[in-house]
């Protein structure tokens, strides 16, 4: 299909309504790869607590072309395409490591951790043209690459917004997800859960703001969880879990009233007041979360550690490609594979003091350990029971939060330049999926 | 009892590898045949049932896992799985489970076998065929004449790759 001219782009989003056309052309996708993953928007590649050492590296995407974010010698965060100059074969296959230098698997060329060209077997070889000290000849740098709090971000465009501008209001979630660390300090800690499915991206990150579906969607495990007796053993995880599934089940009343959606310039969004940690953890009666909030107060006053923990933002949506929910400390990073495919990976967060605490109790007792797996990683289950009990989506339908597709549609039409105007709040768009 | 009729006794009750196979294929039947009612029956009432997300994970609480239930949780996975609303089973997947390589790898003080065990499955819904294999290990102890699981681990060969939802058992 030829590219969409401004003006046809333009009528896919109308007050109310987005047309189907925005989750299903697969030319709409090429655009959405070109203009925005690899045009003005900040993309999520990782934390900065996945390359500690000179020479960590965690090879990621950025829209479709493979990256790697990569530790330097002199301490900072590079993000390199990962291809290599010569014939664009991969260079680093394995998802993560530390390494001195790039070797490519096909000829041997090897590349100085930011890129640049330091070794070409039988370079004689080659035209008199060839100069293996031109920058151009490398494992290129994506043009802009920046973190806020050690959260690492990329845009493929030369100029435009920074980081900070981008991001906008949504920074103070970032600070959430910080500041409930009594060091103020996170790392990604236990695994990543990775999960795909058969739908647009944009279905998958406008869902993470709609707080029309749970009652509806989520029905066989709300009713299964509050069917479920106290009574039978669980060693906490379970506990969480269900909990949680229970929480899905608030009136239509609690959702409209006390939860909310907050949509910001650039495509973000948060969910607000969910539930709050005494619904999630039983906070109250749980003696290792009594000991988190202790350490809190002890480190920042009774005060701050009060106000940090008030902070109820459920799923804050950072467009294009990162949400994360800071009572759990979990993120979730969304990668669009095709127009109809997505995988999402997930992560989970812990503090400096949390890790002491779980490497210095091997032996600890069942109960103990499990309280201290919870504290540990509380959002270990959540992640768990969410995504494997979800069910496959279904294809646009109903009313939902089109914040995410309104974004897209309005950097597309800029044609992919850094020309994007503050959105005006739009909380509930119904998609029309059998309008043409 | 006479010494020698109680060890006779206490032989009868001690699972054998043949014992310990016809247990799986049994399980593996009530699963494929969604009996998940029974199959909830096999486990103990402290059971656990896990599949790591990681290649030879040490353990399901420092490190996130695919399905990491207590007994609360099963129970709930399993109750869930009647519902009318489960959409994802809307029609309902088919299974076909092969099992195989069975061996026993460590008696355990408790009268109880820790299980090693090969399987493949086939799960087939909506005109999609999906193939799992991996390793299991059941911890199958006897009670009150018959075996249970107090624990069940499924080692998925591809475990840590990007999977579509599960919602059929392993």
């Amino acid at each position: 299909m030829q590219p969409q001219s401004a003006d046809e782009l333009a009528k896919l989003v109308q007050p109310g309504r987005v047309h189907r056309r925005l989750y299903t052309d697969p030319a709409i996708f090429d655009l959405e790869m070109e203009r925005i993953f690899g045009g003005p928007a900040w993309v999520y590649l990782g934390h900065e607590s996945q390359i500690k050492q000179a020479g960590d590296y965690f090879a990621t995407r950025l829209g479709r072309k493979p990256v790697v974010m990569v530790r330097d010698v002199d301490g900072a965060v590079r993000v390199i395409h990962n291809q290599c100059a010569h014939r664009g074969a991969l260079v680093v296959a394995t998802e993560k490591g530390n390494t001195p230098e790039f070797i490519c698997c096909y000829h041997g060329w090897t590349y100085h951790l930011n890129g640049r060209l330091k070794a070409v077997p039988l370079n004689h070889g080659y035209p008199s043209e060839f100069d293996p000290d031109d920058p151009k000849v490398g494992m290129l740098q994506v043009p802009r690459v920046a973190s806020y709090r050690g959260f690492v971000f990329a845009s493929e465009a030369k100029s435009g917004p920074s980081l900070e501008e981008w991001l906008g209001h949504m920074t103070t979630s970032f600070d959430d997800l910080i500041d409930r660390a009594p060091e103020g300090e996170i790392e990604v800690a236990g695994g990543v859960f990775k999960h795909a499915f058969d739908a647009n991206w944009k279905v998958y990150f406008e869902n993470l703001c709609d707080a029309a579906h749970p009652l509806f969607v989520h029905r066989s495990s709300i009713d299964a969880a509050q069917q479920q007796s106290d009574e039978v053993y669980s060693d906490g995880s379970g506990e969480i879990a269900i909990r949680q599934m229970r929480q899905n089940g608030a009136p239509y009343s609690f959702w409209e009233t006390q939860v909310g959606i907050w949509t910001y310039p650039n495509g973000h969004s948060y969910l607000g007041d969910y539930h709050d940690d005494a619904k999630l953890v039983a906070a109250m009666q749980d003696p290792v979360f009594r000991d988190y909030i202790a350490a809190l107060e002890k480190k920042k006053g009774r005060e701050e550690a009060r106000r940090i923990l008030e902070v109820r933002r459920w799923n804050s949506n950072v467009y294009p490609n990162v949400s994360f929910m800071s009572q759990f400390q979990q993120l979730r990073v969304v990668y669009p594979i095709t127009v109809n495919r997505t995988v999402v990976h997930t992560y989970n967060f812990g503090s400096r003091a949390r890790r002491s605490r779980c490497s210095a109790t091997p032996s600890a007792s069942p109960t103990r350990s499990t309280a201290l797996a919870r504290w540990c990683s509380p959002t270990i289950w959540k992640s768990t029971i969410v995504l494997t009990w979800g069910c496959r989506a279904r294809g646009p339908s109903g009313c939902r939060s089109a914040a995410a597709t309104a974004a897209t549609s309005r950097i597309l039409r800029a044609g992919g330049a850094a020309r994007i105007r503050p959105a005006k709040s739009i909380s509930a768009t119904c998609t029309t999926p059998g309008s043409s | 009892m006479t010494a020698n009729a109680r060890l006779r006794e206490a032989a009868a009750d001690t699972p054998d590898v043949q014992r310990c196979e016809d247990f799986l294929v049994h399980e593996a039947a009530l699963l494929d045949e969604g009996r998940f009612d029974e199959w909830l029956a096999l486990f103990t009432d402290d059971a656990f049932y896990w599949v790591p997300s990681e290649p030879n994970q040490a353990s399901p609480h420092d490190t996130v896992s695919l399905i990491y239930d207590d007994r609360r949780l099963l129970e709930t996975r399993v109750r869930r799985l009647a519902s009318p609303r489960i959409y994802s089973q809307e029609p309902p997947s088919r299974t076909s489970r092969m099992i195989g390589n069975m061996r026993i790898v460590e008696a355990q003080p408790d009268g109880g076998r820790l299980v090693r065990s090969k399987f493949v499955l086939v799960e087939y819904r909506r005109e999609q065929q999906r193939l799992f294999a991996g390793t299991c290990f059941h911890k199958l102890v006897p009670l009150a004449g018959a075996l249970r699981i107090k624990m069940k681990r499924v080692n998925l060969v591809n475990c840590d790759a990007p999977l579509d939802g599960l919602v059929v058992p392993f």
